[in-house]
């Protein structure tokens, strides 16, 4: 029954609670999860490991969520990965930079695991 | 969000109305009898209970709670067909949740496997049921055995603007969750596929149409398209009658988002241009199209489901919560505790006032007499605070019915009354151990076997009635079964077997009904698995005596018997008498007084190096002289010239109580000597009268057991207590 190849996510946010519970979740929806602190760790990571989706905080130190996106997107490799953003709360505006970015959804904190759970396969399965 | 811990008691209290949803639902499923609410309610609560423990790493219960919602899915989807078996296994199921609930509540590990067998159950309903749809050459059946009654059909055109695989986005994954939401007939239009020259490969140039057969809410649907609805055109169109054939196309009005598809050849390359058709959601085969591009695991598409469905119980969810606010019980404590303190500055307020001379402050007087009365209602809203329904206890009753019914082959119906009756808080979470050792009783030794019942003419199914009501400031709970009633020359046999009862006593019916509450009466020759649990009856009214309350037993022979447990309201406030001891103040609760008499010496008899006794009504009363018990000077010593107060224990003990004078009667509000100080034998608890003097409320099971060994032991505390007391 159980699928072979597992799906990859990348969560990349300066929370270690944050990463956790995200890893957490997907986890245990059957999802690989790799974790990165920032953007340019996030970069670092992608270097050597293909990724499904990735999970992006906005506001991080180093180098934050918008930045990553763009970078991910001039990437051939993500051109078309998908990248969820984790945004505080409905912000519209927030919500505009990110797609302007790039960006192909978003999920609002704080989160209900099942709500992550079906963001996360509405854009990767 | 930084800090879990904060979630988790919301967790934990959200989980235990969950474990209770599932359980009702769960009592109510049997063959025949299911309801795809009330199973979607069970799935949406075991669903949550899994969601929020993965969220808080709770890795054994999730896994658990995992294996229990697949198998509810299968009931909800109708794969797995509901017998009583399966009924059985889902209930030890959710017994096995509370279990592990309770487990990552306390941080401590549950025992290595021992929720093994009902996984190994869970797994086999949910095995058969998938063999059998192997088996099923039409595998989509399974949808169309929902009543058509909650479902319609939706159409929904979805034309993708021509980049959006830029952002990301995957048409096939929204289409797929679409399938999840019901039964999707997806039809794909192929017609925008410019030719092979013109054909970009990484643009969009397909559109679909779906006809959802569904009984989500069209923000579910809309859901799906969350991200792309902005610059996609997406067209839902609800159709209402069940069954109408599909025929409808999105109507042309919202042309304006639709991305502009440039006329080409070759298929796109991310969508499969192979997708023309595809229907069903439940079907593994017709599912591989996706599955070839989304390997998920197997759950995962009860999880996609099952992430509408919890999110529709959230809805529910805050409109209760539009009426009821959650507070720590703690703060609700607080006040209590200060409205009590208020009583009691009120009362010593209106006792020096008394002093006043008449006529000259009419308005003071008038106003202390308002205050008095505001007081004594902000006392009872206060008290209503904690007031609970008892229908918390009474729904956990069933089950045991149920259980016992099956283990002792006995039918029994069992009809409930009062449910709404309030009580507070700390009553009601004591009531579970009287009423299911009642309820056990009743069932185990009164209600006769259906062939027994059948040849004395009732009906071959037993009825066990419990009710609660409020009767003069207390709440009554009677357990009443039509069974064969109490063996009384049983009963009494046992009793002198035991030494409780002198053989050729003669007791009245009434007397040997109660003796099945005497210690070491219940120690039963055959302990069965139901009633002998170890705990006797005589436990269950010692510890309903310790809040105060009584119990007794009714019973006609042939025709069944009847528990009566009366229980105080509250435990904040109490009736008691006031007492006075020299100087002291006592009070004793109401709830033990028998009465109060001036011996006459010729009552009294000392017994040789023991202690006196007196006649009262024709049976000998150990006296309790309470100057001497507590060290108290200046005493009245001699019972003649004081009072004798006969008390009686919950047990039916009694003893006669020397003190000086009976003060009279009053409601106090009872303040906890352990808390503010230690505990001390014979002594309940404090309290404040209106003079502001601290009095102890005496324990009568206390001084019985007291009296029975060494005298006055306990003098010194006392008089220590007194000292300290005030300063509360």
């Amino acid at each position: 029954m159980e699928a072979v190849v597992k799906k990859k996510v990348l969560t990349v946010d300066d929370s270690r609670t944050m990463r956790e519970m995200v890893a957490f979740t997907l986890k245990g929806a059957g999802y690989e999860v790799v974790e990165a602190n920032d953007g340019q760790h996030a970069l670092t990571v992608l270097g050597n490991d293909k990724v499904d989706l990735v999970i992006a905080d906005l506001n991080m130190p180093i180098m934050d969520g918008l930045t990553l996106i763009r970078k991910l997107r001039a990437t051939p490799q993500y051109r078309t990965t998908p990248i969820l953003m984790l945004t505080t709360e409905a912000d519209d505006k927030k919500k505009a930079e990110g797609r302007a970015a790039g960006a192909t959804g978003w999920i609002v904190k704080p989160f209900d695991p099942s709500k992550l759970i079906s963001v996360v396969q509405k854009v990767c399965g | 969000m930084e800090d879990l811990q904060q979630f988790k008691q919301t967790y934990f209290d959200e989980s235990g109305e969950f474990l209770a949803v599932a359980e009702a639902g769960l009592l109510r499923l049997a063959p025949g009898n299911v309801d795809l609410d009330e199973v979607n309610a069970i799935f949406r609560a075991v669903h949550s209970i899994k969601g929020g423990g993965g969220a808080f790493g709770f890795s054994e219960l999730v896994a658990f709670a995992h294996e229990f919602e697949t198998v509810m899915d299968g009931v909800r989807s109708c794969t797995i067909a509901v017998t009583d078996a399966l009924v059985n296994t889902l209930i030890r199921a959710n017994d096995i949740l509370a279990q592990l609930l309770a487990h990552a509540r306390d941080g401590t590990k549950p025992e290595l496997g021992f929720a093994d067998p009902v996984v190994v159950a869970l797994r086999h309903h949910a095995q058969t049921a998938a063999d059998a749809v192997q088996e099923s050459p039409a595998p989509s059946t399974p949808a169309t055995n929902l009543p058509e009654t909650v479902s319609r059909v939706v159409t929904v055109r979805f034309q993708p603007k021509a980049d959006l695989l830029m952002t990301g986005n995957d048409p096939t994954f929204m289409l797929r969750a679409l399938t999840h939401l019901g039964t999707a007939e997806i039809e794909c239009d192929v017609g925008g596929l410019p030719t092979l020259a013109h054909l970009e490969p990484e643009l969009l140039y397909l559109q679909w149409l779906v006809t959802l057969t569904t009984d989500a809410s069209l923000v579910d649907i809309q859901d799906v398209f969350e991200f792309v609805s902005d610059d996609s055109l997406v067209e839902i169109t609800e159709h209402s009658a069940d069954g109408a054939s599909p025929t409808a196309s999105p109507s042309e009005t919202d042309e304006a988002a639709g991305g502009a598809v440039t006329p080409g050849l070759a298929p796109a390359t991310r969508t499969e241009a192979t997708v023309a058709t595809v229907a069903g959601a439940a079907s593994p085969s017709q599912l591989a199209l996706y599955e070839a591009s989304a390997p998920a695991l197997a759950a995962g598409d009860s999880k996609a489901a099952a992430g509408k469905s919890s999110t529709a119980g959230d809805g529910a969810h805050l409109n209760l919560g539009g009426h009821t606010i959650r507070v720590d019980l703690d703060k609700i404590d607080r006040l209590v505790n200060m409205v009590g303190e208020m009583v009691i500055t009120q009362a010593m307020v209106a006792e020096h006032v008394r002093d006043l001379p008449p006529g000259q402050f009419q308005e003071l007087l008038e106003g202390l007499e308002q205050l008095a009365q505001h007081t004594r209602e902000l006392r009872e809203s206060v008290m209503s605070i904690r007031a609970q329904p008892v229908s918390s206890v009474f729904s956990r009753m069933p089950r045991l019915v149920r259980e016992l019914s099956s283990e002792t082959g006995k039918d029994v119906v069992l009809i409930t009354a009062g449910e709404n009756t309030e009580v507070d808080k700390t009553v009601v979470e004591n009531l579970v151990d009287p009423l299911t050792h009642m309820i056990r009783n009743s069932i185990d030794h009164g209600l006769e076997k259906p062939d027994d019942r059948e040849a004395v003419g009732k009906p071959r199914t037993g009825t066990v009635h419990l009710s609660a009501q409020h009767r003069s400031g207390r709440i009554v709970i009677e357990v009443a079964d039509d069974g064969r009633g109490i063996d009384r020359p049983k009963v009494l046999q046992t009793a002198i077997k035991r030494g409780l009862v002198q053989p050729g006593i003669n007791l009245s019916d009434e007397e040997i009904d109660n003796l099945i509450f005497v210690p070491g009466f219940s120690t039963a020759d055959k302990i069965s698995n139901i009633s002998g649990r170890g705990v006797g009856m005589d436990v269950v009214r010692r510890n309903v005596s310790n809040l105060g309350g009584r119990i007794g037993v009714y019973s006609a022979p042939g025709q069944g018997s009847r528990f009566v447990l009366s229980l105080p309201l509250t435990l904040a406030v109490l009736d008691g008498m006031v007492i006075s001891v020299g100087l002291e103040r006592f009070v004793l609760p109401l709830t033990n007084i028998v009465e109060s008499l001036r011996p006459k010496a010729t009552d009294l008899h000392g017994l040789v190096n023991r202690c006196d006794v007196m006649m009262a009504r024709g049976e000998y009363v150990r006296l309790v002289y309470l100057h001497q018990l507590f060290g108290i000077p200046d005493a009245i010593v001699d019972a003649t010239k004081g009072l004798v107060v006969l008390v009686e224990t919950e047990d039916g003990g009694r003893l006669g109580l020397v003190v000086d004078e009976v003060l009279g009667q009053q409601q106090v509000v009872i303040k906890s000597l352990e808390s503010n100080y230690r505990r001390l034998d014979g002594v309940a608890a404090a309290t404040i009268l209106g003079d502001g003097r601290v009095a102890l409320i005496l324990d009568v099971a206390g001084l019985q057991e007291m009296s029975q060994h060494a005298r006055s032991p306990a003098s010194r505390s006392v008089a220590d207590a007194a000292i300290q007391l005030p300063a509360l």
